[in-house]
């Protein structure tokens, strides 16, 4: 098997803060691996550090073999965490898609690059939503927009943080059996941050666990133990003795 | 009538006009989705004192007012990403500084009877032959930009994140913008005055964001509506016999709270 993503002890703190606390793991070609964690645990960050976005304090990431700036962007397809899109930014579906195709924001495609589009919006069920605004499209309709995005650039490695919060369950499985038809058909290695820890053992090939420090990495039948589970929850167990009484008035 | 429409100096005001409005609304759909108005309005401010600084010195006031007005933009941009401070109030204080300088630059300067007001609004009927080679070589700059820099810049203008994780040289390309904003802005000022080119940054491409879909349409929109609603009021001044830079403003603004009460009462 090949090595798709080799990282080597590598933190990354924000001013004091540490995100992420030396990791070395080797991702391997094909494999689907869900990433695990409570909330500021450093997935979202792990990503942004694969993909280039925040620089390692120390140790280093290599993709195919490159250090992280040298790699060519059509191989990464990434769906970012749900955030605040700018609604004031006037833009069609159809537009953001094909940004994933052109890397920057044309006011010109091909027709080829069109067809490509509206090929994979088919295949996400979401052609009927190709000339909406995006400020008309719902959580779940938008998220399924950046995956279409992250595709149609056909991507040998998939990043995807959170993909699909705000996502119903039809479609849910629906995005869940999308991923694994695509990763039948072509060879991609995928990277998935996600809350649903029974998908995630459905769905993925291997799980990586985390909390700042990495707790498991490793196929999925041996993720689940109750130490490992315990060690990524550890400080939120903490936090959960806190009781609260009411005050009288 | 018709003969004071067609003399030589209204004609020159038409083709300032045209290529101010073309650059400036080209550059404001980036300073609208950017929110970057504020800056427009202080580097125009500060651009007032560079143009000061150079009748000062007896030179030609753009050679002075260009690094001027860039330096103090490098200033901003270098004190934001050193101090806690808001940009807000970085650009405030800077453009006070600057205006004020301008102020007290020209106050020095013995036997200079033009007053800091006609800086406020300029003197667009009074241009001559250098002030549009100056002006057509800045709406040549605008031009070139929109083919080298408007699918990035609009492409970070929209994500940020996604426009560096596909290797746009985004901060490269943000120098270039704020670089590009503070050429248009010094060169129209001495022209068209502090005011004018504050609110033509903003108002055509506000009114543009209100009928389009995409950017490309709000982009094209406001070229022409910065271009038509010039040159439609330079016709009114004329006639009306009022200070055209008012009402150019006057206009663009009555066409904006129209614009804006349309869309409203068909949501
Ligand atoms: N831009 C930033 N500046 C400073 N600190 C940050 C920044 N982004 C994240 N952090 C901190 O880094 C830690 C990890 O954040 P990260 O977003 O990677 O967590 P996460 O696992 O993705 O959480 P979530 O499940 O809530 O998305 C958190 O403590 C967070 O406060
Ligand atoms: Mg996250």
């Amino acid at each position: 098997m090949k090595n798709v993503i080799e990282i080597e002890k590598l933190i990354v703190k924000y001013g004091n803060n540490i995100a992420i606390d030396d990791f070395t793991i080797t991702v391997e070609e094909g494999i689907y691996l869900a990433i695990l964690g409570p909330n500021g645990s450093g997935k979202s960050t792990l990503l942004k550090t694969i993909l280039g976005l925040i620089q390692p304090t120390s140790g280093f990431i290599k993709i195919f073999g490159n250090s992280v700036d040298k790699v060519n962007p059509n191989l990464i397809g990434y769906v970012p965490q749900i955030k605040t899109l700018d609604k004031t930014f006037p833009a069609l579906t159809i537009e953001l898609v094909l940004s994933g195709l052109s890397k920057n924001w044309a006011f010109r495609s091909s027709k080829k690059d069109k067809m490509k589009a509206l090929k994979i919006l088919e295949q996400l069920d979401s052609i009927d939503i190709a000339h909406l605004h995006l400020s008309e499209l719902s959580g779940g309709q938008l998220q399924k927009v950046y995956l279409a995005r992250s595709l149609v650039r056909s991507p040998k490695i998939l990043l995807l943080d959170e993909p699909a919060t705000g996502v119903d369950f039809v479609c849910e499985t629906n995005f869940n059996s999308i991923l694994n038809d695509y990763a039948e058909q072509n060879t991609i290695t995928i990277l998935m941050v996600t809350h649903d820890w029974t998908s995630a053992y459905h769905h993925s090939t291997h799980i990586l666990l985390m909390n700042n420090n990495l707790i498991y990495f490793g196929t999925k039948d041996n993720a689940f133990t109750d130490d490992n589970i315990k060690n990524t929850f550890s400080h939120l167990a903490h936090k959960h003795n806190v009781t609260f009484t009411l005050k009288e008035q | 009538m018709i003969e004071l429409l067609t003399s030589n100096f209204i004609l020159y005001a038409y083709l300032a006009i045209i290529l101010v409005g073309f650059s400036a609304s080209y550059f404001g759909v980036f300073v609208v989705q950017r929110k970057l108005s504020f800056l427009g309005n202080g580097l125009a401010h500060a651009a007032f004192g560079g143009v000061a600084l150079g009748i000062l010195l007896d030179t030609q006031p753009i050679y002075v007012a260009i690094p001027f007005t860039i330096l103090i933009s490098l200033l901003i941009t270098y004190f934001k990403e050193k101090s806690i401070l808001s940009n807000d109030t970085l650009i405030g204080v800077f453009f006070s500084f600057a205006f004020a300088l301008g102020i007290i630059f020209l106050s020095l300067k013995e036997n200079y009877t033009t007053d800091a007001f006609s800086y406020l609004f300029g003197s667009i009927l009074s241009i001559n032959n250098t002030d549009i080679i100056i002006l057509a070589l800045m709406a040549g700059f605008s031009l070139f930009t929109f083919f080298k820099f408007w699918a990035r810049w609009a492409y970070s203008t929209f994500d940020n994140e996604l426009a560096v994780a596909d290797r746009l040289p985004v901060r490269f390309d943000n120098y270039v913008l704020s670089l590009s904003l503070s050429l248009i802005i010094v060169i129209s000022v001495k022209i068209i005055g502090i005011v004018l080119i504050s609110s033509y940054l903003v108002l055509p491409a506000a009114i543009a964001r209100l009928y389009s879909r995409t950017f490309f349409e709000m982009t094209i929109l406001s070229i022409i509506i910065g271009m038509v609603s010039g040159l439609i009021s330079i016709v009114l001044s004329v006639l009306i016999d009022l200070p055209t830079s008012a009402v150019i403003i006057v206009f663009q603004s009555l066409i904006f709270m129209t614009s804006l009460f349309i869309k409203k009462s068909q949501m």
